[in-house]
Order: structure tokens, then C-alpha cells, then sequence
């Protein structure tokens, strides 16, 4: 919540200033996989304190193509903190200094001559496509190894067939709530993808018509999210914290159990 | 009218719905007298399926299930990402689990009702009957819809019904079904039933005699421009809100897929029936990409007001009870807050029009929870709508709780688009349109939490079931890049690619998509009448021949070029919007979002035209310069009878 954390207030109280900030930008660029990138410096000024972060990077953009520069590419789509396409590091913080997306960032968060750094989530499972843009496919192929319910299209039964407690289904929403963003991932020192496996394999084991399948969802999405590439979980939180829908660590330590269950139960990985 | 503006060729009718039984046993039957295609044909044929929202993702997942070679393509880099996943509120479906009267005849009738009479019974009748296998399906999927604490699933009202039938999973509802269909996809791509193209956006149709047979598609990372071939296309790319520039779209959002394919042939129905959503939050400057949404169900606990006097810039908590309006209310003593969207986004307009409007530019309302709070506690009203008022501090910086809200409307769903017969096939065989894309369930008003249901019925269950009928005389005649068809395809988007990154003007293609928002804004958004969308129709042209002659395109084609992707869809919205204007034109009535000045009642409310518009507008491209081809199809109403409908 902004309100107390960045002493966002009401324009009635206090109207917002009519004179925008003027920034300096330090952006990753780096045209293509094969090339090395580098950080360039970018000047924008009269930046409103009610543009989003995103739509202060479209101000610097219109500016570079007039100028007959290529314009930085960053991935967004939505922009109202949902559909989890955006995503870069702000001064080294994934998503930037709030809990939220960086659609939902805000330019109030900042100050008149800030120097702000944006680069790429930094993950080697998620190769720079072009300047801020990543590849996150490997969260797919995570969920191609068992993140879902089989049941083809036609054959569920009664709905109401099956209660469901509300606890397990508040719980099972909260995890659903992941994103897919990759935050975690570029949060953490070890670039691991464990709370984005965590949070499905949370979601569907919480719920009665995950049941069957819960073992083998476990172990094939461990293995698939160390065939990536993705580092192993140490148990240091920087995913949760940077998670702007909130996953919480409790989804990780649930994992670890139904991982160690599943094993014991005799369940492998497919090949 | 003029006759320059369009011509009128035949009537178009739906040749599939079968008429002679009852309306209840239309669907069943249909499915019944159907060709099927046997499981060893499956693996024989393809489909080509273009986008994975709701419509997209449940069809690609439902064919691969079935057992056809399935092709998908999507913009984004996940089918996770497509914008269905943004949708709040909730899903509609005629369970009747509150035991209130609910029934498939009562949504039907709600929906054809709320559509205002200008959707097909047929249809809607079908979409109410498969609602309630779509909770089965999404629940056995693992969606964690909201549950009550016997563990079985709650539901809510929503505007336009008496009964609550509305499933959800808190305000975002859509995200939970849009991650069912899209684990379900991904368990096809993984079981190799569904070739996946991610990142990839369609850029024409393949017709090969008179049958669709492919796209056109760019790798928008590589840049590479390639064919693809099947023996069917589906298009499930969404609406075309973004004609507006600004809109609850997702900022990639667009109309080219539909459009191309319109232009090889596709009729576009209804091209003016947009959806104004009357409670989102306000523009603040020039620089604004995209509006967000503030759940209706705001409405039920907040009061819509603005002041008395014109040009009141008073603290609103300093403005006495005396001095505000609270117009709905005032003006509809029976619905008050709670009238429909149509209604509550055109009142809101009206009090901004006569200068009365708040915040920057006056293009505002208010929506006030001062007497909700006194009456019901903030506790209450934080558990109620938290998340709510959390988004818009986030988006605002101003505390809801305190200051009242400031709200807009703002476009947010399109009802028309390509023409589909009760088999959703478009008027090109082998080419059907489900989702948000087709034109046919909701007429000219979408009644809230109906497109969830609707882009769901087509892909899981509709779809499936009816391009069999197609697919049983294949597979067609393998075809290749030497085929003339295909290679004029190719060449014509390549033609196009080139021209965009050469015309190097002085103008960005966001600064022609701002232009022509605004213009469709004033000129075809909440009110149209005759003088504004001929002005209209004077200057798209202009705006469209300064495009092609001064946009400045940056980059070049083979590589990750994102303002080469914006320019495309550019051009594309110019010469759409081109054609809801004449359809806005030619509709001299009012319907549901379609809102005529020219046509209300004394008290300024909507007033249809039955006798001389009863039908849907299916529009037939002709070459640039010659008007559009209007083809009407007539509708028929022999279970819910025609009424006006009233608020008051």
C-alpha cells in the first residue's frame, strides 16, 4: 500500500507540482543475444510525478525515434498489474522500490534528479532478447511438466460434486495468484525459480482435484526447473519481498514437503 | 444517405441454427445432424488457432485434446499474458445454485434483453445453455472460484438480472480462468498435439479457392515473415478497443488478425456496437497510455455526484450537500447508482458537456464512499473493496477512503466484429471467429461477466463441436509457398513492411494513434450524431494519407523492432475506424452502446428503430476507394419479445 510507504498523499491536500523532474536514466542496451550490451545514459525532463514508470519510458522512446535512435525495447502489455509481461530492475531492486509491477510503479516514487538504473532480469534462464527484454519461456516448459489438472474438455463432472473447504480454497487462490513475472527469479542471488514452482504446486495440491496427480507434479517440475538452469533454494526470501503479488515463503516450505513425501512414495521424474 | 458512403448488396442470413425444432433443442440437434470427423482423420488434419485468451487457449487446448494437429500463435511471450487475464468481475452461468429462479431461459432472456435486442437467439439461447459446463470444466480444472464456507461455490448479482448467478475469484476472475485454459494448452504442447509460436503475430489470411487455408505471420523476435498452412483457421484475437487509443486494453491489443482477414473477404458485423464502461479512472495528461478499470461493484455502496454549479473547484469535501448533484440518483429514482453501463457512462458525460465535470480537464465525476463509510464502518468497506481502493492510491496518489473518488468512462469492450454463422464460421469457409473477435451473443450492450462465459462456451465447447461439419470434406489439397495465393500473401506483407521503415517522416505511429483515439473519442464514443461522424469521416482519410506518407518508423524488419509492430496496427485501426463511422452513420437509431443523438425520447433516453434496424450490419470490404458493401441480416425474435427498455 503506497500511501504510507512513499508519502503519497491527496492532490487536494497537497496539489501536485505543476513542474515535472528532470531524470537521468542509466539503460541496458543491447540489441541482440550476440552482442555484448552496456549501460547508456538518458536525459528526460518534465517528468509528471502521475506517469507511471512505464509511460516515462515511452516519453524517452518517442524521443529517441524522432531522433532517429532505436527506441529501448522492454516487454508490457496490460499495464494494470496482471497479466506479468513487464519487468526490469530499478536501482537494482526487481520491479523497482515498491511491491508492485513495474506498470504500477509510479513516477512519485521518485525525486527531481534522481539517477535511476534499468536493466534486464538477470538470469541465465532468461536470455536477453533485446535491451529489457527477456525470454521466459522456461516458466512454460515449468508448467508443460505438470503444473495442471489432467481433464480434457467435456468430462468433469457436477461441480458442486466436491466441496471444497474455504480455507484450502483461499489458500489455493493466494498462490494462484502468481503472475509469472519472473521477479523472483531475478530477485534472488541464486536465480532460482522456486517460488514461482511453489505457488502451483501449491495451488493444485490444496484442492481436492489435484490429489492425483500431486506427486508427479512435484517431482517433474523440480526437475524441469533444473534442467533450465534455475539455481537452488536456499531459504533466503528475496522472492517473496520482491513478489508484487505477495507468494509467500510458506508456498516453498509446502513444496519441500510434498517433494519429500512424493520421493518417499517412490515418485521419479519422467526421463 | 448518401450513396457514396456504402452500397447495399444481399441479405446474409445464418443457414445453420436448425429452426425447424424448438429454440432448447436447437444446440443438441445441430451437434446431432453435424458431420463428425473420426479419431484417425483428426491426426490427418490442421488448425491453425490465432490467439489464446479464454476463446483461444480452451479452443487450441480442447482440438489438441481431440486429437488434430493444432498450430497456436500468440504476441506475447506466454499465452498466460493474453488479456482476458485482466478481466474483474465474474462469470455468468444458469446453475441456479441460490435457488432464486434462475434458468438457461432466464440468462438467455437477460442476455438477448440486455443486448437490446439486437443479438441472435439462436446464439445466446446456445451460450446459455453450455454456461453451466463451463463452472463444471473451469472447477475440475483446479479454478479456485470463491467459495462459501459449506465449501461450495458463491456467487454474486451483477447489473441488468435479478438472480445471482455470477461465479467468481475476488476481482480477478479472469486471471483464474485464463490460467485453467492455459495450463490445459500447455499440457497439449507438452503431449505434442499443439505446436506453440510464441511471440508471433498474424499479418494475413491465406485464401486458396475460396477457403482459408493459412496466415501470414511475423516472428517478432527474428523479424522473419513465414507462411503456415492448415485445413482451417481460427481467429480468437480479441476486440478492437483500441481503435480509441486510450482503453482497458492491454496496450498490444488489436484489430489486425480480424481486420486482414476482413479485407480477404470476412464480413465485419457491427462495427460501431463499443462498449463505454462508466467507472474507470480518469486521464491525467497527455502522456496517458492506457485507463484501468474500477470494478463495477463499486457502484452498489458508492454515490455518483458532481457540483451544482459549473466550474466549482472547491476541496469536494468542503461542498455542502446542498450544492452537489447526485444525478443518477436524481434521475433515476428506482436504479439510481446502479443503472446500466450504457446509461450511467452517457449521464456522466452529459454533466462533464455542461461544464460540471471535476479534476483535470473536468473530465471527471465523483464516486463517493463518505456515506458508505458512516453507515457501514471502514472495516466494512475495506473488506468489501480493499483491493479496490489499494489500485487506485497505487494509480492516483490520492486516498479513496478520505477524498472521494474521481471516475471516467472509458472504452472497454467491443460487441461487434466478424461475421460468424451458429456454426462460428465467418463468411470465408474454413475461417471461424470465436471470442471477443465474433460479433454474435451480445448485440449492441455486453451485460457484465457474459464475455468470460461467451469466450469460453466458443472454445471449449462450441467450436469443437461444429468445425467438424467443415473438417469432415478434408484434408484439403496440400499446399505450399509456390502457391500463388500464398506467395501473394507473403509478398504483400513484406511489400507492407518495407514501405512502413521507408516512408521515414516526421511524425511516430503513437502520435497517429493518439490522434485518431481522440478523434473516434469525440466523434464515435459515447454520443454520434450525423454532423460528427460525417466530420469524422472527412478526416480519418487525411489522417490516414499522412500516415502512409509521414510516419517515422525506426529500425529495421529482422530484429526485435516493437515501433515497426505499433505502426502496422496503426494502419490497420485507421482504416477500421474508417468503417465504424460509416456504420455509426447508417445506423440511425439508438441500441445499447450505439447511442444516436438524433434518436431518443423526450427524456434523452436511447430509442430503438425496430422496423428499420432490426438486423445485423455485415459489412464486405471492396478495394480503397470504393464504399463498403452492406449485407443485412435480418433478426428474427420469436421467444423474447422487442420492448424499450426503461430505468426510470
Amino acid at each position: 500500500m503506497t500511501l504510507t510507504q512513499d508519502g503519497a498523499h491527496s492532490s487536494v491536500d497537497a496539489p501536485a507540482q505543476k513542474r515535472g523532474m528532470n531524470l537521468t536514466l542509466r539503460i541496458w542496451r543491447q540489441k541482440d543475444p550476440s552482442v555484448k550490451g552496456k549501460m547508456v545514459t538518458y536525459k528526460v525532463t518534465d517528468i509528471s510525478p502521475d506517469m507511471s514508470f512505464l509511460e516515462m519510458l515511452d516519453v524517452l522512446n518517442e524521443q529517441l525515434i524522432m531522433q532517429g535512435d532505436d527506441p529501448v525495447a522492454f516487454d508490457h502489455d496490460c499495464r494494470e498489474g496482471i497479466c506479468g509481461m513487464c519487468g526490469v530492475m530499478i536501482n537494482g531492486e526487481a520491479h523497482g522500490p515498491q511491491q508492485t509491477t513495474t506498470c504500477q510503479l509510479h513516477m512519485r516514487s521518485f525525486k527531481d534528479g534522481d539517477k535511476i538504473d534499468i536493466e534486464p532480469w538477470r538470469a541465465s534462464p532468461f536470455p536477453v532478447i533485446k535491451d529489457l527484454a527477456v525470454d521466459r519461456r522456461a516458466f512454460d516448459r515449468i508448467i508443460q511438466a505438470g503444473g495442471y489438472i489432467s481433464v480434457p474438455t467435456g468430462t468433469a463432472p457436477e461441480a458442486h460434486a466436491t466441496p471444497v473447504p474455504k480455507k484450502d480454497s483461499d489458500a489455493a487462490f493466494d498462490a494462484a495468484t502468481c503472475i509469472g513475472c519472473g521477479a523472483c527469479v531475478a530477485a534472488c542471488p541464486n536465480a532460482s525459480s522456486m517460488l514461482f514452482t511453489a505457488a502451483k504446486v501449491t495451488h493444485l495440491g490444496l484442492l481436492p482435484q489435484g490429489q492425483p496427480e500431486r506427486d508427479d507434479r512435484v517431482v517433474n517440475m523440480i526437475a524441469q526447473q533444473d534442467l533450465e538452469g534455475f539455481g537452488g533454494c536456499t531459504n533466503i526470501g528475496e522472492c517473496s519481498h520482491a513478489c508484487p503479488k505477495g507468494i509467500s515463503m510458506e508456498t516453498i516450505s509446502r513444496l519441500n514437503h510434498d517433494l519429500l513425501g512424493a520421493l518417499r512414495a517412490g515418485a521419479r521424474p519422467k526421463s | 444517405m448518401p450513396l457514396e458512403l456504402f452500397t447495399t448488396g444481399e441479405p446474409i442470413a445464418d443457414t445453420k441454427a436448425p429452426t425447424d425444432v424448438p429454440i432448447g433443442e436447437r444446440w443438441s440437434e445441430r451437434r446431432f445432424r453435424g458431420r463428425l470427423v473420426n479419431p484417425a482423420n483428426r491426426r490427418k488434419m490442421t488448425i491453425i488457432v490465432v490467439g489464446t485468451g479464454l476463446a483461444g487457449g480452451s479452443a487450441a487446448a480442447t482440438l489438441g485434446e481431440a486429437g488434430y494437429k493444432v498450430t497456436s500463435f500468440w504476441y506475447q511471450d506466454s499465452p498466460r499474458r493474453a488479456h482476458s487475464v485482466a478481466a474483474q468481475g465474474g462469470i455468468n452461468a444458469a446453475k441456479n445454485y441460490r435457488n432464486d429462479g434462475d434458468s438457461v431461459h432466464r440468462l438467455f432472456y437477460d442476455t438477448v434483453k440486455g443486448g437490446d435486442f439486437r443479438s441472435r437467439e439462436n446464439n445466446v439461447h446456445r451460450l446459455a445453455e453450455v454456461s453451466v459446463n463451463i463452472i463444471d470444466q473451469c472447477v475440475a480444472q483446479g479454478v479456485p472460484f470463491a467459495r462459501e464456507y459449506g465449501g461450495l461455490l458463491d456467487n454474486r448479482s451483477f447489473g441488468g438480472t435479478q438472480v445471482s448467478r455470477t461465479f467468481y475469484a475476488r476481482g480477478q476472475t479472469g486471471q483464474q480462468l485464463l490460467y485453467g485454459a492455459y495450463q490445459a494448452l500447455e499440457r497439449q504442447i507438452a503431449a505434442g498435439n499443439v505446436e506453440q509460436h510464441a511471440r508471433t503475430e498474424m499479418l494475413d489470411l491465406i485464401v486458396v479457392d475460396g477457403r482459408a487455408r493459412g496466415i501470414v505471420a511475423r516472428d517478432l523476435v527474428t523479424g522473419e515473415i513465414s507462411t503456415h498452412f492448415a485445413d482451417a483457421v481460427v481467429l480468437a484475437t480479441g476486440g478492437y478497443g483500441n481503435v480509441f487509443y486510450l482503453s482497458t486494453n492491454a496496450m498490444g491489443s488489436n484489430a489486425t488478425a480480424i481486420w486482414r482477414a476482413h479485407k480477404r473477404g470476412a464480413y465485419f458485423a457491427n462495427p460501431c456496437y463499443t462498449q463505454i464502461h462508466p467507472t474507470c479512472i480518469p486521464v491525467k495528461g497527455d502522456y496517458q497510455s492506457k485507463l484501468t478499470l474500477m470494478s463495477e461493484s463499486l457502484r452498489n455502496d458508492g454515490r455518483v455526484w458532481v457540483p451544482k454549479e459549473r466550474g466549482d473547484d472547491r476541496d469536494p469535501r468542503e461542498i455542502p450537500e446542498d450544492e452537489r448533484d447526485y444525478y443518477l440518483e436524481r434521475i433515476y429514482p428506482s436504479f439510481g447508482n446502479l443503472v446500466p453501463r450504457d446509461i450511467a457512462s452517457r449521464q456522466a458525460k452529459n454533466v462533464c458537456d455542461e461544464g460540471r465535470g471535476v479534476g483535470p480537464g473536468g473530465l471527471g465525476v465523483y464516486l463517493d464512499f463518505a456515506e458508505a463509510i458512516e453507515r457501514l464502518g471502514r472495516p466494512a468497506v475495506e473488506a468489501k473493496y480493499g483491493n479496490l481502493f489499494d489500485m487506485y492510491a497505487q494509480i492516483t496518489g490520492e486516498d479513496p477512503y478520505t477524498v472521494p473518488m474521481r471516475i471516467y468512462p472509458a472504452v472497454h469492450y467491443t460487441m461487434g466484429g466478424l461475421w460468424v454463422d451458429y456454426d462460428l464460421q465467418s463468411s470465408i469457409p474454413g475461417m471461424f471467429v470465436i471470442g471477443e473477435a465474433n460479433f454474435s451473443d451480445h448485440g449492441a450492450n455486453r451485460l457484465g461477466a457474459s464475455a468470460l462465459m461467451q469466450g469460453l462456451a466458443d472454445g471449449y465447447f462450441v467450436l469443437p463441436a461444429t468445425i467438424t461439419e467443415y473438417l469432415a470434406d478434408g484434408p484439403f489439397e496440400k499446399i505450399d509457398d509456390a502457391h500463388p495465393a500464398a506467395a501473394e500473401a507473403l509478398q504483400g506483407v513484406q511489400d507492407q513492411v518495407q514501405k512502413l521503415l521507408t516512408i521515414n517522416g516526421t511524425r511516430t505511429p503513437a502520435s497517429f494513434h493518439r490522434e485518431l483515439g481522440k478523434l473516434m473519442w469525440d466523434l464515435c464514443g459515447m454520443e454520434r450524431s450525423e454532423e460528427g461522424l460525417r466530420k469524422a469521416l472527412d478526416r480519418i482519410p487525411e489522417i490516414r494519407q499522412e500516415f502512409w506518407t509521414n510516419v517515422k518508423v525506426s529500425g529495421d524488419w529482422h530484429s526485435f523492432n516493437q515501433t515497426l509492430e505499433l505502426a502496422g496496427r496503426v494502419a490497420d485501426f485507421i482504416e477500421l475506424a474508417e468503417l465504424m463511422c460509416v456504420d455509426a452513420l447508417h445506423r440511425r437509431e439508438s441500441c445499447g452502446g450505439h447511442f444516436r443523438a438524433e434518436s431518443q425520447t423526450p427524456e434523452g433516453e436511447a430509442l430503438r428503430d425496430d422496423d428499420n434496424f432490426a438486423y445485423v450490419a455485415a459489412w464486405e470490404w471492396t478495394p480503397e476507394g470504393q464504399p463498403p458493401v452492406l449485407h443485412q441480416e435480418a433478426l428474427e425474435y420469436e421467444y423474447v419479445h422487442l420492448a424499450q427498455r426503461s430505468y426510470k
